[in-house]
């Protein structure tokens, strides 16, 4: 299998501080690759990274084999979709409209699409299970439909990898498994790259190939789900007490919080 | 075609002819009315160049009305353009062409040119434009680098400047007593009485590349509407489309000013009534806009000369009054059909 992204020695600082220090990493072609971490661990700034949207101050990003300075903003665009948390959309665009947006970087100086483009749209939309939806207004949509809506949109995109930045934060349950299968099935059937930031440990350890956890700007560990999601590690990651056993369901990890009233009692105390 | 999708090309080309009717509907009446009554059969043959047409109403027609008629198109067009991508720039429903501290520079220096005594074309409006690029100067200066990708730093400085403005106006307009004080009031009031032919022709050639440049980055200002980082991952260059609508628009907008100062209001309500009829995409609200902003104000224009029984009075005086409650009407039934 050949490297979607490779990072080496990356860091990145913003004023007050370095946010990413010296990581390195990298991504498989066609794996569901999710980044946990707690807040202000610098999750967010490395997908922003990757996305193209803030340059690496220090160290080389490769996308598919190529330096990332050496893509223009359109082959970046048709490379690398992005679906950020929820955008707050302030003019009423409709679903189809939104959704087409996705095909800007294969228009032309006057910016127009032709048929083949809302063909790809309409195959996004029904991908997605959306395409009932395609002249309602975005602002009428509840939020797991304007969820994926957007995921729509960076179908769309047609790129070869799509990332997400805490796609199920806000949704109830339903919505949360609708849009992780969702992406399960991106990666199966048009074997996109998916990289997403999760704040749901339980999620990613039922969805993820491979897991990235990190902490203050460093990586902790990387590999598959049951590697990276240990009690030891995750208790000093995110500073709270967990119990990690086997789901229920399937081979992975379980991740249960406990609440401070119920730490004294065994089997937690040591 | 599936019909959930409505091809833009088809929307596009639909509301560009129905809006083009109805500027070239608003040019004939233009045309044809006036302070000289004639049938409009008469109007017709003078515009036909038939041979037997009346030669005295053919002159009223070419020398005074066409000029005028073409200005008042091209400023309607150009304003409602204007509010058109301040609004989508700015991210605020309330921008105008005027936000950025164009009307309150070009105000000044076109009172100043009213003052020193210098005609009004070519003199007041190259005062007026050199106030209007010099006030746009000093917001870029203010919000040099960065800071002019903010949109609320952007905004704040162009109503700062055109409230600094306001005051060197007033204190200006109290300080003249005599006939002069007229000629600024109906300059501050907007007034398309002095369009001569080779102004606007003038005026036409250096705003047209503007509409091009600006329908060209339509869909990227789409794009930035959803904010700044999804645009850029979706192939948009931030800075070149911000700088160049910005520059593009401001530059359009003072060249109409100075020709015929301050109308406002059809930057305010002609993009958001074209909203509320057409939707949010600016591929069809900007064609949208330079039709149906032109044909508004040919009509504002027309009324403004024929509603008062001597003279004529300033054309700003009519935008606002009858665009207000039309769009307050638009406004209440689309909230009805929500």
């Amino acid at each position: 299998m050949s490297t979607a992204i490779d990072i080496k020695n990356l860091s990145y600082s913003y004023g007050n501080g370095p946010v990413l220090k010296d990581i390195s990493f990298s991504i498989q072609k066609g794996d569901f690759f999710i980044i946990i971490g707690p807040n202000g661990s610098g999750k967010t700034t490395l997908l922003k990274t990757i996305s193209g949207i803030i340059k690496p101050q220090r160290g080389q990003l490769e996308i598919l084999g190529q330096s990332i300075r050496s893509y223009t903003r359109k082959v970046l665009a048709k490379t690398i979709a992005f679906v950020p948390q929820m955008v707050q959309v302030d003019f009423p665009f409709t679903v189809s409209e939104l959704v087409l947006m996705g095909r800007s970087p294969y228009l032309g100086l006057l910016g127009l699409e032709r048929e083949k483009d809302i063909k790809i749209a309409e195959h996004a939309m029904a991908f997605t299970g959306v395409e009932h939806l395609a002249r309602r207004r975005l602002d009428q949509l509840s939020g797991g439909e304007r969820q994926r809506v957007f995921i729509a949109r960076a179908i769309c995109q047609d790129s070869e990898i799509i990332l997400l930045d805490e796609p199920t934060a806000s949704l109830d349950l339903a919505h949360q498994v609708r849009v992780m299968d969702l992406m399960e099935r991106l990666k199966k059937e048009k074997s996109v790259t998916v990289i997403m930031v999760s704040h749901d440990v339980n999620l990613a350890a039922m969805y993820g190939d491979r897991l990235l956890l990190i902490n203050k700007g460093k990586i902790v560990s990387m590999g598959r789900p049951d590697e990276v999601l240990t009690f030891q590690a995750l208790e000093e990651a995110y500073g709270c007490m967990l119990l990690v056993d086997e789901s229920p369901i399937g081979k992975f990890p379980r991740i249960t919080l406990v609440p401070q009233k119920f730490s004294n009692s065994s089997p937690f105390k040591n | 075609m599936n019909p959930k999708t409505p091809f833009l090309l088809k929307r596009l080309f639909t509301v560009s002819f129905l809006l083009l009717l109805l500027l070239l509907g608003a040019m004939f009446l233009g045309l044809s009315l006036g302070s000289s009554e004639n049938g409009v059969k008469a109007v017709w043959q003078s515009l036909s160049g038939a041979r037997d047409a009346d030669s005295m109403l053919s002159a009223i027609i070419w020398r005074i009305r066409f000029p005028r008629v073409v200005l008042a198109a091209l400023v309607g067009a150009t304003l409602s353009l204007g509010g058109l991508v301040f609004q989508a720039l700015l991210r605020n429903p309330l921008a105008e062409a005027y936000i950025l501290g164009i009307s309150g520079g070009s105000a000044v220096g076109a009172i100043i040119g009213i003052l020193m005594g210098l005609s009004r074309f070519p003199g007041v409006s190259f005062t007026a434009f050199a106030g209007s690029m010099s006030t746009l100067l000093l917001i870029f200066l203010i919000s040099s680098g960065q800071t002019i990708l903010k949109k609320d730093s952007l905004l704040l400085s162009g109503v700062m400047i055109n409230a600094f403005c306001s005051s060197i106006i007033m204190f200006l307009v109290s300080m003249t007593y005599d006939s002069r004080l007229h000629n600024i009031m109906f300059w501050l009031m907007g007034d398309l009485s002095t369009a001569d032919i080779s102004q606007v022709g003038i005026l036409a050639a250096s705003i047209l590349p503007c509409f091009v440049l600006i329908f060209c980055l339509s869909n990227s200002m789409n794009l930035l509407l959803l904010g700044k980082e999804m645009a850029q991952t979706m192939g948009v260059n931030i800075k070149f489309v911000t700088v160049t609508l910005l520059v593009a628009t401001s530059f359009m907008v003072s060249a109409t000013v100075c020709h015929c100062g301050l109308i406002g209001f059809v930057g305010l309500v002609i993009p958001h009534l074209l909203r509320l009829l057409f939707g949010p995409d600016h591929r069809v609200l900007v064609p949208a806009c330079m039709l149906g902003g032109g044909a508004y104000m040919v009509f504002c224009d027309l009324l403004a000369r024929v509603l008062p029984e001597q003279g004529e009075m300033p054309a700003g005086v009519i935008t606002a009054m009858i665009g207000a409650p039309l769009f307050i009407f638009l406004l209440k039934r689309s909230d009805l059909r929500k």
